[in-house]
């Protein structure tokens, strides 16, 4: 007599073997002809997008042929190795290298629908709508309230309830009103360094731009104060679109929805941050942020 | 070399050494059963605490590693994956003590054929491919052990069908046919084990699941 197998009939095994993602995995190490872009950057609405850009300083070129976007309300992070043009392109964002004597750009930065290097384009206003947060924090010597005010007033704003209201806003923004909302008379150089980085992020949140640009915010900061502007960082990009140069591996895994990596000036790979601190595309990419580059 | 790069390679070493305990374990199972050896079997058992000492250590290595490297890419999924690894290696041991400790109680043989040693050795290979494949970082090699596990379930499940028929047609065989069942389904979950080391070979080496396909064949990564 044949018993039956009194467990149920397992389904056969399929072996799920997804063919070879070539375009996203190069056989050699050798630097690949075009970055490799995560599709999911390409689909995503666009707010910056930068196209064959190449930088010169004087005879020496800087930047090549990069091709970039930055999705709207994303955090994106470019990180790599020091002289690698992270930070030139970062400049290249609100035009901040023009006032640097000898440089000369081609190609295309789309902020929106604006080319930011069409002839006629109104630099200042372009950098109202793209403001930049430094390394190091340069609050002016002034007290708080006139330093977030700072920028509104050379644009001619005079009406004091709405700088209030703007200086409430901007530092609520960057989590420093209930720190500060007693002694907004007060100078800014009193305050600590955590709290200058973050009334510099007022400062620019202060004129409602589009985009932040930060260029390592968080290299002059202590854990905690670091941290406090991560959190910020993440905040911010409900309203709005930040790009932040960090050689902090982990401030660029913690904060940054997509990730961008350069090296001698060229793009070689981008893609969503969980993806290119755990399965990197490029071998460079991989040797940079596990500490092996060189 | 870079100490991190020393650390790791002592991640693997250990994993290696580990493994190659449970190997041994393996290979006096089978013998504890073929000869029906209790002195076997307490070898086995006795060898199961060096494996758990060995959980332990590379568990708080990995933990270490994870803590102070702030590890990514590759090294992240190799730390990662071992975490998983080290408790499946330990579960080896665990059903190869419940295996041995029948040795004394499946005699006289009531299985007419081989099949038994059969299905100890096919998993006893689908171990060594397991930890071959990490150690030489063979994806193809991790793939075969993973189909090789459906030779092991279909093996299982013809022994075990012999076996409700021997009790069916001889109450006598019952005592040794339940205690086989429990021997053939350990060496089933030790193909298992296998099986998900090799699962996270390849998330080490291809950085994506090779666990329940089924449930990512649709989806877009």
């Amino acid at each position: 007599m044949e018993i039956e197998d009194p467990r149920p009939v397992p389904e056969p095994v399929h072996l799920h073997v997804p063919p070879p993602e070539t375009s996203m995995r190069p056989a050699s190490f050798v630097q690949p002809d075009l970055p490799l872009t995560d599709p999911a950057v390409l689909t995503s609405p666009t707010m910056l997008q930068v196209e064959r850009l190449n930088l010169y300083y004087g005879s020496k070129q800087a930047l090549f042929d990069v091709d970039l976007k930055v999705a709207r309300n994303s955090v994106m992070s470019f990180i790599g190795p020091s002289g690698c043009g992270k930070s030139t392109l970062l400049r290249c964002l609100n035009r901040m290298n023009d006032l640097i004597d000898d440089v000369r750009v081609e190609g295309r930065v789309l902020l929106g629908d604006t080319d930011l290097y069409a002839p006629g384009t109104d630099v200042i206003a372009l950098r109202k709508r793209a403001g930049m947060v430094f390394q190091k924090s340069n609050p002016f010597p002034k007290s708080i309230f006139e330093n977030v005010a700072y920028g509104l007033r050379i644009q001619g704003e005079g009406d004091r309830s709405t700088l209030e209201d703007a200086v409430e806003r901007s530092l609520k923004g960057a989590g420093l009103w209930e720190e500060v909302k007693d002694r907004l008379k007060d100078s800014a150089q009193g305050l600590s360094g955590g709290q200058q980085q973050r009334l510099c992020i007022a400062r620019a949140l202060a004129v409602r731009p589009e985009v932040i640009l930060m260029d390592e915010p968080c290299s002059a900061l202590d854990p905690i104060a670091t941290a406090r502007v991560e959190e910020l960082i993440m905040e911010l990009k409900r309203e709005f679109t930040i790009v932040i140069v960090t050689h902090n591996m982990q401030q660029a895994a913690r904060v940054s929805d997509h990730t961008a990596f350069f090296w001698m000036g060229k793009l070689i790979e981008t893609g969503l941050t969980e993806k290119m601190f755990t399965n990197p595309g490029h071998r460079m990419t991989e040797d940079y942020i596990t500490g092996r580059f060189g | 070399m870079r100490q991190f790069d020393q650390e790791l390679k002592d991640l693997r070493d250990g994993i290696l050494a580990m493994a190659g305990l449970a190997e041994q374990m393996i290979d006096l199972t089978i013998q504890a059963m073929m000869e029906r050896s209790r002195t076997k079997a307490d070898e086995v058992m006795a060898l199961d605490r060096n494996l758990d000492e060995w959980e332990l250590k590379l568990d708080r290595m990995c933990v270490d590693l994870l803590a102070l490297r702030a590890p990514a890419a590759g090294d992240l999924r190799l730390i990662a994956s071992s975490l998983k690894i080290v408790p499946e290696i330990e579960r080896i041991g665990d059903h190869c003590c419940n295996i041995a400790r029948r040795a004394t109680y499946v005699h006289p043989p009531i299985l007419s054929t081989g099949s038994l040693e059969r299905l100890g050795q096919e998993t006893r290979g689908m171990v060594r491919m397991a930890v071959d494949a990490f150690i030489g970082s063979d994806a193809g090699l991790a793939r075969t052990v993973i189909k090789a596990d459906d030779s092991v379930d279909a093996l299982y499940g013809h022994i075990y069908r012999e076996l409700l028929r021997l009790m069916m047609a001889d109450p006598l065989t019952i005592e040794r046919a339940s205690h086989l069942i429990l021997v053939i389904k350990n060496w089933e979950r030790i193909a298992d084990q296998a099986t998900n080391i090799a699962e996270e070979v390849l998330f080490i080496l291809e950085g994506r699941s090779a666990k329940h396909t089924y449930l990512h064949e649709d989806s877009v990564e």
